[in-house]
């Protein structure tokens, strides 16, 4: 009876679970750490004749200098070390990293959103664009960002634009896809009935576009943001790895292989990972706010 | 049998259509949604459209409200074409299902039209006001659409349909989706609104009560190609109510209608 109360009390809702999922989660990475380290480990012990025991193989690879994989409370040491102990001003600093990260994830977001709404507004209102435009907005997401991203960064640092411009145009390329795709969608959602009710009251098409249009569009706005937005962080990131080490968690990723500083690398992937996390989720709270002020729910 | 000068003089009327053929062309064959319509509407005029789906009433009223444009054959509308009537907003239009913006409250969908044509936000708010209580919605300005049953979501469409002051109101089987309860309660209010208000009401339906309940004139359609078998003009007083329906007269009418339409469907197949 008691152990069933407890169990349910642990599943339902929603820090049970996740709280349930993250543990697992640790306990396979310590698993996997072990795992992942032992071969070094063992070859260490034989070439000098230790012996050993599993719980020293365990304790041994959670606890290494450079690991394969570093486990959890490595890399929660590291950010500490990298986020509170350090001046934010520091280049050893996880969040002066972040800052210059998110800086050009955010003006290449922005960017991306406004370049994706103007093509879906001409997608949807000159036939012609219609026709012609979608096609190479596709062959453009299909060229990976990895290949394009170095060549942007060199062409532009020739022509004398460096620093934030280039790695924002990179997050705009990731960007504006998904906003051009669900504005599409979106401007065109009106049912048929709408658009002759408008005509009926001879609306004209900006009347149209401002009345019926984009409001509709507006859910379907919101979902592209959510995408687009996670994409601008990983543009930046990837805009950073070639550009040489001036900052940013690309940078920080970059310096981290060097060196073989795998707990470095996963620090900053689980920074860049919580930002990202955290930036959707500011999109998905105005997107309740906005629906709230348009009626759409409770 | 179709007849246009059974239809009383031309001099008071305010749509005018002699001739008329609307043909879809589709990739299998064309379709003639209307063949040699010819029809006049009064001022004032309750004209019901009635017919076995695909007789092409919808179409007409399109047609009139310039949403569709005829293949041949003349229309005019209030002595202009239908799409300077249109631009000048001579209708509002009543659609199938209530068509209200799910973004807006009541009163903001009842401004709609009304901010298209450019009236100020204070006769917008007086407007709204009077036709929500016209329609007896007073205190729903406020709600949002989902937050009203189907059939008084079709009353804020008429209500919307009318704040604009149109001469005519045309509906494109405005409470089909309604329950029968819902349904006779709506056909008694509107007639009080064509009472009160004086506008033209041309009104597709294919219930033969509805009908004949709520026209003083009653056309009369088949199908395939479309076109008006007849026209039936009814008598009932303007004040009229559900009695009615019991009346001899009533049952005589409806009985017209009844061979009119069975008479087009033998034509037809």
């Amino acid at each position: 009876m008691e152990a069933s109360r407890v169990l349910n009390s642990l599943i339902s809702g929603t820090v049970g679970p996740v709280m349930i999922l993250v543990s697992i989660i640790i306990m396979i990475w310590y698993a996997g750490a072990v795992y992942l380290n032992s071969s070094f480990l063992i070859d260490r012990y034989e070439k000098n004749n230790i012996e050993w025991t599993f719980s020293q193989l365990a304790s041994d690879s959670w606890s290494m200098e450079r690991p394969v994989l570093p486990s959890p409370h490595q890399i929660a040491k590291e950010l500490k070390k990298t986020i509170w102990d350090k001046k934010i001003t520091s280049p050893r600093s996880l969040v002066f990293h972040s800052r210059v990260t998110l800086s050009s994830a955010m003006v290449g977001f922005v960017m991306g959103t406004f370049l994706g709404i103007v093509l879906s507004i001409g997608i949807v209102y000159v036939s012609a664009l219609d026709r012609t435009l979608m096609p190479w907005i596709i062959a453009s997401q299909t060229i990976p960002i990895l290949a394009i991203a170095p060549m942007i960064v060199v062409v532009l640092g020739s022509m004398g634009v460096i620093g934030l411009i280039p790695k924002a145009i990179i997050s705009t390329y990731l960007c504006f896809f998904p906003v051009v795709v669900g504005m599409v969608k979106g401007l065109r959602s009106p049912n048929i009935i709408l658009v002759d009710l408008m005509r009926s009251y001879s609306g004209s098409k900006t009347q149209v576009f401002w009345k019926l249009r984009l409001p509709a569009s507006l859910p379907y706005l919101f979902a592209s943001l959510k995408v687009a937005i996670a994409l601008s962080v990983v543009g930046a990131i990837v805009a950073e790895l070639p550009a040489g080490a001036q900052g940013g968690l690309g940078a920080r990723l970059l310096s981290g292989s060097y060196y073989g500083q795998t707990s470095l690398i996963w620090a900053a992937l689980i920074t860049a990972s919580v930002i990202s996390a955290t930036l959707v989720s500011i999109v998905g709270r105005m997107e309740r706010v906005v629906n709230n002020r348009m009626g759409l729910q409770i | 049998m179709n007849d246009s000068s059974s239809i009383k003089s031309a001099d008071s009327s305010i749509i005018d259509i002699s001739n008329l053929c609307l043909t879809f062309e589709t990739q299998t064959e064309p379709v003639h949604a209307l063949s040699d319509i010819n029809m006049k509407v009064n001022s004032g005029d309750f004209v019901s459209l009635i017919g076995p789906s695909g007789c092409g009433k919808t179409t007409l009223l399109r047609v009139i409200a310039d949403l569709e444009k005829p293949t041949s054959g003349t229309i005019s509308v209030e002595g202009k074409s239908p799409n300077q009537a249109r631009l000048d907003r001579s209708y509002g239009y009543v659609f199938q299902t209530p068509a209200l913006l799910p973004w807006r409250n009541i009163e903001a969908n009842i401004h709609l039209p009304l901010e298209m044509s450019g009236y100020s936000k204070d006769e917008q708010k007086s407007l709204s006001n009077q036709y929500l209580s016209l329609v007896g919605l007073s205190g729903f300005e406020k709600k949002y659409p989902w937050q009203l049953s189907g059939g008084m979501q079709q009353r804020v469409s008429i209500a919307r349909a009318l704040s604009f002051d149109p001469d005519m109101l045309l509906m494109d089987e405005p409470f089909g989706a309604l329950d029968e309860i819902t349904r006779d309660r709506l056909n008694e209010e509107l007639l009080r609104l064509w009472e009160k208000t004086q506008k033209t009401v041309v009104f597709v339906t294919h219930s033969i009560p509805e009908a004949v309940f709520l026209s003083n004139k009653i056309v009369v359609m088949s199908a395939r190609p479309g076109k008006i078998i007849d026209v039936i003009e009814t008598n009932f007083p303007k004040d009229r109510t559900f009695d009615i329906r019991e009346s001899p007269e009533f049952l005589e009418v409806s009985q017209l209608v009844r061979e009119g339409l069975k008479e087009g469907h033998s034509d037809g197949s």
